[in-house]
């Protein structure tokens, strides 16, 4: 649903002398979604988000937020805030000052700083480490600490650039449930700039999957997963492989193949067992790698190995045909 | 102890194996350089301070008058007045030479090979020996120096301006030009340690430049000041030649009190000035690093 309180991105691009980082991108976000700006590295994601922050010139192009052009407004006019990678904490403030910063830039007085600082460190519950310098936290208290920055000033749109990369992967799946907690009691967007598929899939309202300085596909994470519409996607997003059949390229999901007699005939190539599932990797006549996610059980109760010669069949609805 | 053949191993091994003893080898050489050349001297210049002397003669004593003759004689005053002031003002100097220097390569150039040159550039006039950069100035400042007539050929003064030369005008001057490199180096390398998306996170929280320079880079400078401070102040405070060359003979400070007594050969008096200053300058950096803590940027 559309409402006047959209980011939207108009005929967005970004050149560094001959170079197109982003190319002429038109994207409306949606009020108060979590979205997940998706790609691999040198996609223009990041460069993408940092023009919505206002830490990027445009070279082309027009940002709107809520109606307005904020393509050329400094950041902190724009009514979006970031969190940056390595967080960007101010080494010599303590939490609370570190929170407060904005407030005091603006000229708040102590008291009224501090007091606003307090919520917004209630709210991501680190209130009680206000007094520590950002040295003394660990990784996860440090991003709280940042997540509380950037949300202080009350933006509309928050930018996330690869928030969970500095984490190891146990507090990375708990600190991605925090996110996505703040941003449904906050009701803003959140804009999540990852390289990890799973990261995106498991957070996002809505998936935007960039490549080559364009969006190749947006929409809600389910359809962009099962519905991939080009090669690239279907490889990025994972589970997924790319055949040609009469004539056409389609996307068949792993784990809707399975074995039959009947079916296509392949020779089986490498055996992974990873608990849920086994992943059978076979090649078909032309040598196109198929992967197979078989359920562990069935798997097992007609076992095959290296050499073997199978036939691989799947269910009508699991094959997608792909546009380019 | 005993090593896996049963026998116990001999008195070298055990030594060896004596970590503490290790330790001590390891730092034997540079504690015996320190102490032959630094403590052991120090300890002289002390001994000698309590030390009497005649016009002909120097005698060992115990004899407090040398520094009873310093601290009574009004001269003393002057002249660390007049060291304190040099030192106040070439720190002042060279502090806002040096940052603003170092600001702009830190974090005006972008391009790591341009900053790597104009940082050389910096460094060219320490080619150079101190002595020659100091008397170079004279002919350019002097009474028909290029200074005064290129003043005189604009129209800009009638008269040659007399303060130019031989003055503490010429005497700063020079302690500027000679020591503002011992300022950029210790704040650019701080300001190089600053992560650059702190400036963006500063700017994102809306603060103006200038904010930015005064709550976030000044304060995380403050270390490489702090060196850079001890540098200059050093240096100007111990320092006699530059005093005595851009002056003409005419200023005076520690220094020169110190460099008159030796060529007057009074050694237990230039001694106890020598000490007195040592204890300044160490009282002076003491209190400095009360208010930063450098200890992280060594």
């Amino acid at each position: 649903m559309r409402t006047g309180q959209d980011l939207e991105l108009s005929h967005v691009t970004k050149r560094y002398g001959q170079t197109v980082a982003v190319r002429d991108i038109n994207h409306v976000f949606t009020n108060g979604t979590y979205v997940c700006l998706l790609g691999p590295s040198g996609c223009g994601k990041s460069t993408t988000l940092r023009m919505i922050a206002g830490h990027e010139t445009i070279s082309d192009g027009s940002i709107l937020l809520d109606g307005t052009d904020v393509s050329h407004l400094p950041p902190a006019k724009r009514g979006t805030a970031m969190m940056f990678q390595s967080y960007a904490l101010f080494p010599h403030l303590s939490v609370r000052d570190n929170v407060a910063f904005s407030l005091r830039m603006q000229g708040q007085d102590k008291a009224l700083r501090h007091k606003a600082a307090n919520e917004m460190l209630e709210l991501v519950d680190m209130i009680h480490l206000a007094d520590r310098l950002p040295a003394q936290l660990s990784g996860g208290q440090q991003q709280r600490v940042a997540l509380a920055r950037a949300l202080v000033t009350k933006p509309r749109v928050l930018l996330l650039d690869e928030p969970l990369s500095a984490l190891d992967p146990f507090l990375r799946i708990r600190v991605r449930g925090e996110l996505k907690r703040l941003q449904r009691e906050l009701g803003i967007s959140f804009i999540h700039v990852t390289h990890g598929q799973d990261e995106a899939l498991a957070l996002a309202d809505e998936c935007v999957v960039m490549n080559n300085a364009v969006i190749e596909q947006s929409g809600p994470a389910r359809e962009v997963f099962s519905r991939p519409r080009t090669e690239f996607v279907a490889r990025f997003m994972g589970g997924h492989n790319v055949i040609d059949l009469n004539g056409g390229r389609y996307a068949l999901r792993a784990d809707g193949v399975h074995f039959a007699t009947a079916g296509l005939p392949a020779t089986v190539r490498t055996i992974e067992y990873q608990g849920n599932h086994v992943a059978v990797t076979s090649t078909t006549g032309d040598d196109t790698e198929v992967l197979a996610l078989i359920p562990e059980e069935t798997f097992f109760a007609n076992p095959k190995n290296p050499g073997d010669a199978v036939g691989l069949a799947w269910d009508e609805g699991r094959l997608h045909r792909l546009q380019a | 102890m005993r090593d896996s053949t049963g026998k116990a191993p001999g008195w070298g091994v055990t030594l060896m194996r004596n970590r503490h003893f290790v330790g001590w080898l390891q730092a034997a050489p540079l504690s015996l350089i320190l102490i032959g050349f630094l403590i052991l001297p120090i300890i002289t210049i002390v001994i000698v301070s309590f030390w009497q002397a005649t016009e002909f003669s120097i005698i060992p004593a115990f004899s407090l008058e040398n520094y009873e003759f310093l601290f009574g004689s009004p001269v003393t005053y002057k002249v660390f007045g007049a060291t304190f002031k040099y030192a106040f003002l070439t720190w002042a100097f060279t502090l806002s030479i040096g940052f603003t220097v170092a600001y702009y390569l830190a974090f005006h150039i972008r391009s790591q090979p341009v900053q790597i040159a104009l940082f050389l550039i910096c460094t060219i006039p320490f080619w150079t020996s101190n002595i020659i950069r100091m008397i170079s100035w004279i002919p350019f400042l002097g009474r028909n120096g290029i200074a005064n007539q290129a003043l005189i050929s604009w129209g800009v003064i009638d008269q040659p301006l007399e303060w130019l030369l031989y003055s503490d005008f010429s005497v700063i001057l020079a302690f500027v030009h000679l020591y503002t490199l011992f300022m950029v180096v210790p704040i650019f390398n701080t300001m190089m340690r600053i992560d650059k998306s702190l400036l963006e996170a500063a700017r994102d929280n809306g603060a103006s430049g200038f904010q930015t320079l005064v709550h976030v880079i000044v304060p995380l400078t403050k270390p490489g000041i702090m060196i850079g401070t001890i540098f200059v102040l050093t240096l100007v405070m111990g320092d006699f030649i530059t005093v005595r060359f851009m002056s003409g003979s005419q200023r005076a400070n520690v220094g020169r009190l110190i460099s008159n007594d030796i060529s007057l050969l009074q050694y237990p008096s230039a001694a106890a000035t020598a000490v007195v200053l040592l204890l300044t300058v160490l009282i002076v950096i003491g209190i400095l690093l009360r208010f930063v803590n450098i200890r992280k940027e060594l």
